[in-house]
């Protein structure tokens, strides 16, 4: 029974990894913007939560109010960031936004250490009832499930929302075309705004799911951004459902690794595998699973 | 409706294309930008639409008039919501939308979901053919298919003048000809002003009322569209046209003396 | 060069009426000899700091090779400099503790240690370079962080995270492990390494490279081998590193995994941006001035120490964040580092009083 344990686990792990990298991607998606700073945005969203929610009364609906406040934060996060810091990157090389975005990254986690401290946080737990459900005679405990359908429920709302509404549309047409788009009145400024807000967004909704899971930390949580990139880049950068599925392939593969590589090898496969794996589909195929190929000409 | 007063237009702060150009186009026209490869059609039009400014090019002296407001400073966006729409060169589709996606993002600026419907009825009336491809990939359509769509998506935001550049670029002549019955249609039963840049200046004078002539930045000739038709200079050097007969090296010898004279 | 101000000041009474390449000379000259004289009148913490400096410089002139000329971006140069510094204290251990020869363990020394760890890391850059080969943009961003994380693993896994001891080197029966002495050997390599740095970008390897960033598809077309040449890079840009990640381990005479964090991979692009990337000064400036900012920072934050009770406790929060706030402020205010302030500078000294 061990091997569905661990490939049960590994599904639920991978749902988390699927959400945040669904930030990356609509960053992506929209303004091709890889956004390496995700990670100390993930620590920052986490930490806002449980402070909102440490100042007010105890108790779910409380906590429900927190999360809201802390969305909303997170929105704002996402504008001011945009504004201030990528904005006047646009139209210059890959480098500098990259660099743009590990500057933010290495500042928002510096930030957050010096208000945070370096120790452990682990998220109340009188919100998720204590307990298990046992799925095919293994016994997953109530956090988990709930990671699972809060991951679930992202994915769900962003793919409709990208197939149906109007935003979601501009949205993906300027990824395509930014002048084409233009010129049919759609706003690229507005459209990456809200492109950092969703990111922010995601962001902010992992940590507080990592919070419930594993508790923060401001030296690792940040690093579980990084975490995602190969994710990320298994499912190809801008493939919506690539983020969910490369979630959930990472998840369970560096499961299975851990359990069954670790004793081989001597330990740390769960946190080395997704990078082999990645060097390995890269090799193979350079655009991801699902990412689009660009078509260059000379 | 539109009036372009002596504007000259400025890349990157220092490449002059334009050097004061004019024209004006009038409700319910349809006028034609001619002229050679390079003249600064694309870029008037540019200009007008107001995308010059992703380009890195101002609009650095005179002014453009649209409905009485002055347009020449304001972003593609505003311009876009005031009913001005550019078709640029070259088919840029959305490729990775369906072919109706496509048309959606081009009701962007309307918001209002009731005519959505409407409307995509409406151009899969003009465009028969989207209709069937709706649901494909439209980086996949042909290239008619292509044009046939961008004109579409623009005539989702229901502009009342409409900025079309090159539809016939690389099409087959009687899928220009289909085309061009479209613009005809589009102009006469939606009521849509048409500004038209064309290299193909017979297909182009057959439709428009008016047509200005383009080179090097100027425009060096204007007039009713019959007239330009009938002219000589048009025929000889847009037109591909000569005139046969006795008069041939009487007609050689002056035709030398004025080739392109409004050029010195 | 390293110290442009003291420097320029110098020269530039000597050298007034010469010419301007002259005045290229006498600076780089006059700043040779001063930095030569530099363990005369400085203490051992800042001869560190400078050590800690030179051994950066030589790092980044890879990553430059490899990032600013290449176009290849890496965060992995950290742990290619972790592959240098563990080669070589693999190697000078094994020397002594296996049953070699009496005077085997003596050919075994600094001077050959060092070279053989910048060629490993140059060995282990091509094999992380084939898989990069097809990949651009933000899939060879994470190779190559792949490749950090691979290599720490099989550090951490095969030698393990206790503390790694490195002999010092001697020179002629000197033991040079002092900072005094010991900077002078980095001084050396610094200006021997910048050379080889500067010259290879004008080869045709160097013109390759450049004719890959800008675009490595025409480059192609053009034929210009792209497995030769970004393999080429990726061999060179992780020689520098192995080499200078070897220099510092026989500073410091003992490392452990935690001096190639992957922050440090990430700081090594940062510096090289500040500094001005595909420029040979480039290193040169964005090393001295971030890592004297953040050492002047911790002066600062441990002189405030007495006032303000535990603030020491905020340091390596207070230079992250300083570190992000510089790099954010030059990617908005100077992308292009500051060599391009610099070759402003030289413009603006050289027509003065003239604008143009
Ligand atoms: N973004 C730009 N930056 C700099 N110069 C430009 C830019 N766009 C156009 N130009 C220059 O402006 C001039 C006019 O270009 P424009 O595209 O308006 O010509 P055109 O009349 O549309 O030609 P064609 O018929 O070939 O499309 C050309 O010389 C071109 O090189
Ligand atoms: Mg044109």
């Amino acid at each position: 029974m061990m091997i569905v344990e661990t490939v049960i686990y590994g599904l639920v792990v991978g749902a988390v990894y699927g959400v945040v990298a669904l930030g990356f991607v609509l960053i992506y998606k929209s303004s091709s913007v890889l956004n390496l700073a995700q990670g100390s945005l993930l620590m920052l969203g986490g930490f806002i939560c449980l402070q909102i929610s440490q100042w007010l009364p105890g108790g779910v609906w409380f906590f429900i109010l927190a999360v809201f406040i802390t969305l909303v934060i997170a929105t704002l996060i996402g504008f001011s960031v945009e504004r201030l810091a990528l904005r006047p990157l646009i139209g210059e090389p890959l480098i500098s936004v990259i660099m743009m975005t590990i500057g933010l990254n290495v500042l928002l986690g510096g930030i957050g250490y010096a208000i945070w401290g370096s120790g452990n946080f682990p998220y109340p737990t009188d919100i998720i009832p204590i307990g298990s459900v046992s799925i095919l005679g293994t016994p997953i405990s109530y956090k988990y499930i709930f990671s699972l359908i809060i991951a679930l429920l992202c994915v769900v709302f962003f793919i409709l929302f990208f197939q149906f509404t109007r935003s979601g549309i501009a949205m993906r047409a300027t990824a395509d075309d930014q002048l084409a788009a233009q010129s049919l009145g759609i706003s690229t400024s507005q459209i990456f705004r809200y492109a950092w807000a969703i990111g922010c967004i995601t962001a902010a909704i992992g940590g507080i799911i990592i919070g419930f899971l594993i508790g923060l930390n401001s030296y690792n949580t940040p690093v579980l951004g990084l975490r995602v990139l190969p994710v990320v880049l298994l499912g190809g950068l801008d493939s919506i459902p690539g983020a969910i599925i490369g979630g959930l392939i990472v998840g369970v593969t560096e499961n299975l690794a851990g359990a069954y590589l670790d004793p081989i090898v001597g330990g740390g496969m769960r946190d080395l595998f997704p990078y082999i794996l990645i060097i390995i589909i890269l090799m193979v195929k350079p655009y991801g699973l699902f990412g689009w190929v660009r078509i260059e000409r000379i | 409706m539109l009036w372009v007063n002596n504007i000259e237009v400025v890349y990157m702060e220092v490449i002059l294309v334009l050097k004061g150009v004019s024209l004006e186009v009038h409700e319910g026209a349809i006028v034609s930008l001619l002229g050679a490869n390079g003249g600064g059609k694309s870029t008037t039009l540019k200009a007008i639409s107001g995308l010059l400014k992703p380009e890195e090019g101002e609009v650095t002296d005179g002014n453009i008039e649209f409905n009485d407001i002055r347009i020449d400073n304001k972003g593609p966006e505003d311009i876009a919501r005031m009913g001005i729409v550019q078709v640029m060169e070259g088919r840029r589709i959305f490729e990775h939308l369906s072919t109706e996606e496509n048309l959606k993002a081009g009701a962007h600026i309307r918001g209002d979901g009731s005519s959505l419907k409407h409307d995509l009825d409406m151009v899969y009336n003009y465009f028969p053919k989207l209709r069937d491809l709706r649901h494909s990939t439209s980086g996949y359509l042909s290239g008619g298919e292509q044009q046939m769509l961008v004109m579409g998506r623009a005539m989702m935001a229901n502009p009342s003048l409409m900025l079309l550049d090159e539809p016939s670029l690389g099409l087959a002549p009687l899928l220009v000809q289909e085309i061009y019955n479209i613009v005809l249609r589009i102009n006469s039963e939606e009521k849509t002003s048409i500004l038209l840049v064309e290299q193909n200046v017979r297909a182009a004078l057959s439709i428009a009322t008016y047509g200005y002539v383009m080179e090097n930045g100027k425009v060096v000739f204007d007039g009713e569209a019959e007239k330009l038709r009938d002219n000589e200079d048009i025929q000889e050097f847009y037109m591909g046209l000569s005139h046969m007969g006795k008069q041939k090296s009487y007609r050689e010898v002056k035709h030398y003396k004025r080739r392109k004279r409004w050029l010195g | 060069m390293h110290n442009p101000c003291g420097v320029f000041n110098e020269t530039y009474e000597q050298d007034l009426a010469i010419f301007r390449t002259k005045t290229q000379w006498g600076l780089l000259i006059g700043a040779i000899i001063i930095a030569f004289t530099f363990p005369l009148f400085l203490n051992s913490y800042i001869l560190g700091v400078l050590i800690q400096i030179f051994a950066t410089i030589i790092i980044l002139h890879g990553l430059n090779i490899l990032t600013g000329y290449c176009g290849q971006i890496s965060l992995a140069q950290a742990a290619f400099a972790a592959v240098g510094g563990y080669t070589s204290a693999l190697l000078s251990e094994w020397a002594l503790g296996a049953a070699l020869p009496e005077w085997f363990p003596g050919i075994f020394n600094f001077w050959i240690t060092v070279p053989i760890a910048g060629l490993t890391a140059g060995a282990i850059g091509v094999l992380f370079g084939i898989p990069a080969l097809r990949l651009r943009g933000f899939y060879l961003v994470m190779a190559t962080l792949a490749a950090h994380f691979i290599i720490i693993y099989i550090i951490v896994h095969t030698i393990g995270t206790q503390a790694q001891t490195l002999p010092a080197p001697h020179l002629f029966g000197l033991l040079l492990n002092n900072s005094q002495s010991y900077y002078y050997v980095v001084l050396v390599a610094l200006i021997a390494l910048s050379y080889v740095a500067k010259n290879l970008v004008r080869t045709r390897f160097g013109r390759a490279w450049i004719a890959i960033r800008d675009n490595d598809l025409a480059a192609e077309v053009m034929g210009i081998s792209l497995f030769r040449y970004k393999l080429s890079a990726f061999f060179i840009g992780c020689l520098f590193a192995g080499l200078g990640g070897a220099l510092w381990a026989h500073y410091t005479r003992s490392i452990t995994p935690e001096y190639y964090h992957l922050t440090y991979g990430l700081w090594y692009l940062g510096y090289i941006i500040v500094g001005g990337m595909g420029s040979a000064l480039g290193p040169f400036f964005g090393a001295s001035f971030l890592i004297i900012l953040t050492q002047g920072l911790a002066e600062v934050i441990s002189a405030l120490s007495g006032t303000f009770y535990g603030i020491e406790s905020y340091l390596s929060a207070a230079r992250e964040v300083l570190f992000g706030l510089v790099v954010v402020l030059f990617m908005i205010l100077e992308p292009r580092g500051i060599a391009h302030r610099w070759n402003l500078f030289k413009a603006y000294y050289r027509l003065f009083p003239y604008a143009h």
